[in-house]
């Protein structure tokens, strides 16, 4: 297998994007990636493309090849990845898997969602579709009801807060103030976060991550020639997924999501590193209690412990670990098929030095986290510095 | 879309009557019903089980902000119920009285979930009340 690496980063500006359709998106972060990594768009030989719900948001369905189409990419091979809300972090994997195999050399990997062209309502029922759509979606059980029955329970057995919750968006929303690409640029405060309405209690309206429109693409490469691209590649040192049952009554536990579990260790053990070693993380904060799930399961903290450090400042910027500098799904928004790839945008932005005001220092080594519905699926991915 | 009478006809043993499944080779016992075993794989023997409906309150939530087909009944109590037989179940809990908590004991309970317009089908469900 050989090394793999990110030559280019692009980016659409998150938020309700009533200016652009699917295609316009698409093309927005496309041409952004494929000029930041000096190619020619005949330069491409492939492109995966991750997007959840096109066919319930827009009515479009085969949008990797309408991908390569508006790209400008030549009857190449397209490939649409649906993997829920991870789709975009699969789509990540997929492309990573295809040129460490050899089997192509440059590889375009994109993620895109488009929600905000139907109603509130409709978008949650389109996303309810992420869980077991007989047993949970039927019962009318919504996406924070799941992530509720979560947060109730973790409260229950470890004494986190409503205001320990409250201070995970509240990070995340300060981040997102110095993210150009992200969706809000209001900073909120804890109180804010206590007084907007309850969605499904705990988990108030400020808690949730947003209905967003917006698109992320990557170019990868194989690691050995990157520098002919960039300067600057990262590489790829480990892309690991696993899968657990959709149903969130199934599970052995409630406070931990054991497909972050096992794709975290696997994650650490193909890039022979350590929780302690990453500067930065992007993990799956589509609400608020799940950044404290996913700070516990990766290894960051022990269980029942990563309430407090939120609380206390340790995973701000210049904290232990810095995480969600993007704004997370929360802050930056959370257009759900391009979640996982613009995770893995922001940490290469960071391995580059290239975050401005919310650069973390000295970083060496970052990890994306990317989870599908209530955790039916979860990728890990961690890049690091190549010199 | 979410909703068919197909849908609720196909399962309306396991959503009227909490009926799951065992499987012979181990012993295992499931609700909803499975084809294949976690545990067997491919030597699985599935047969027929049906659940008392007793069971202990795992977790909860109020549903204040409903998916557009259950607009009319919001609020709602949603709660996962480990059964007395070992399987956990997410279900609503109806109306009491009582202080819903993480480890109330419930009951199993026959109600209607909604109805479908004035001229659809009226959906049953098992439904949860604390005992």
């Amino acid at each position: 297998m050989r090394d793999v690496a990110i030559i280019g980063i692009g980016l659409t500006k998150f938020g309700e994007r009533w200016d652009c359709g699917l295609k316009e998106l698409m093309v927005e972060a496309g041409i952004a990636a494929i000029r930041d990594a000096n190619l020619n768009s005949k330069d491409i030989e492939m492109i995966y493309g991750g997007t959840m719900a096109s066919g319930r948001f827009v009515g479009q369905e085969h949008t990797a090849a309408l991908m390569a189409d508006q790209l400008g990419l030549h009857n190449i091979p397209a490939v649409r990845i649906e993997n829920a809300c991870a789709s975009g972090g699969t789509a990540l994997r997929e492309g990573f898997m295809a040129v460490a195999s050899g089997m192509h050399d440059i590889v375009a990997v994109g993620g895109v969602e488009k929600m905000t062209d139907v109603t509130s309502g409709e978008a949650a029922t389109a996303l309810g579709g992420a869980g077991d759509q007989e047993w949970e979606l039927f019962q009318g059980i919504t996406f924070p009801g799941l992530y509720a029955l979560i947060a109730k329970r973790h409260m229950h057995d470890y004494g986190t807060t409503e205001e320990q919750l409250a201070a995970v968006a509240v990070k995340n929303h300060h981040n997102a103030t110095m993210n150009k690409y992200a969706q809000f640029n209001k900073e909120i405060s804890v109180g804010e976060v206590m007084k907007s309405k309850v969605v499904a209690d705990p988990l108030k309206l400020l808690d949730c991550s947003p209905i967003s429109d917006g698109a992320a693409v990557v170019i990868l490469a194989p690691l050995e020639t990157a520098k002919k691209y960039n300067d600057t590649p990262i590489k790829i040192s480990a892309s690991a997924q696993a899968s657990d049952t959709l149903r969130l009554a199934d599970r052995d536990s409630l406070v931990e999501l054991k497909a972050t579990k096992i794709a975290a260790a696997k994650a650490f053990a193909m890039a022979k590193t350590s929780p302690s070693a990453i500067g930065a993380a992007e993990v799956h904060d589509c609400f608020t209690i799940a950044e404290i799930l996913a700070m516990e399961d990766l290894g960051f903290y022990k269980k029942g412990t990563a309430a407090k450090a939120v609380e206390d400042g340790e995973t701000a910027i210049g904290g232990r670990i810095a995480i969600n500098t993007s704004g997370g799904l929360k802050g930056c928004g959370h257009p759900v098929g391009a979640t996982g790839v613009k995770q893995a945008v922001e940490i290469a932005t960071q391995l580059r030095g290239e975050a401005g005001g919310r650069q973390v220092n000295g970083i060496e080594k970052g990890l994306t986290h990317n989870v599908g519905g209530s955790g039916a699926t979860a990728v890990v991915h961690i890049f690091e510095r190549y010199n | 879309m979410e909703r068919s009478s197909a849908n609720l006809w196909r399962k309306i043993n396991s959503r009227y009557n909490l009926v799951g499944c065992k499987c012979q080779n181990c012993g295992t016992l499931y609700f909803p019903s499975r084809v294949v075993c976690r545990k067997c794989g491919r030597d699985s023997k599935i047969t027929e089980a049906k659940f008392s409906g007793n069971g202990v309150i795992s977790s909860y939530t109020n549903i204040r902000v409903p998916p557009d087909s259950f607009k009319d009944e919001a609020p709602y109590t949603i709660a996962i119920v480990k059964l007395d037989e070992g399987p956990s179940v997410e279900g609503h809990v109806v109306e009491s009285g009582g202080e819903v908590k993480i480890g109330s004991r419930v009951r199993a309970v026959f109600r209607k979930m909604y109805v479908e317009g004035d001229e659809g089908l009226i959906y049953y469900h098992y439904k949860f009340e604390l005992v």
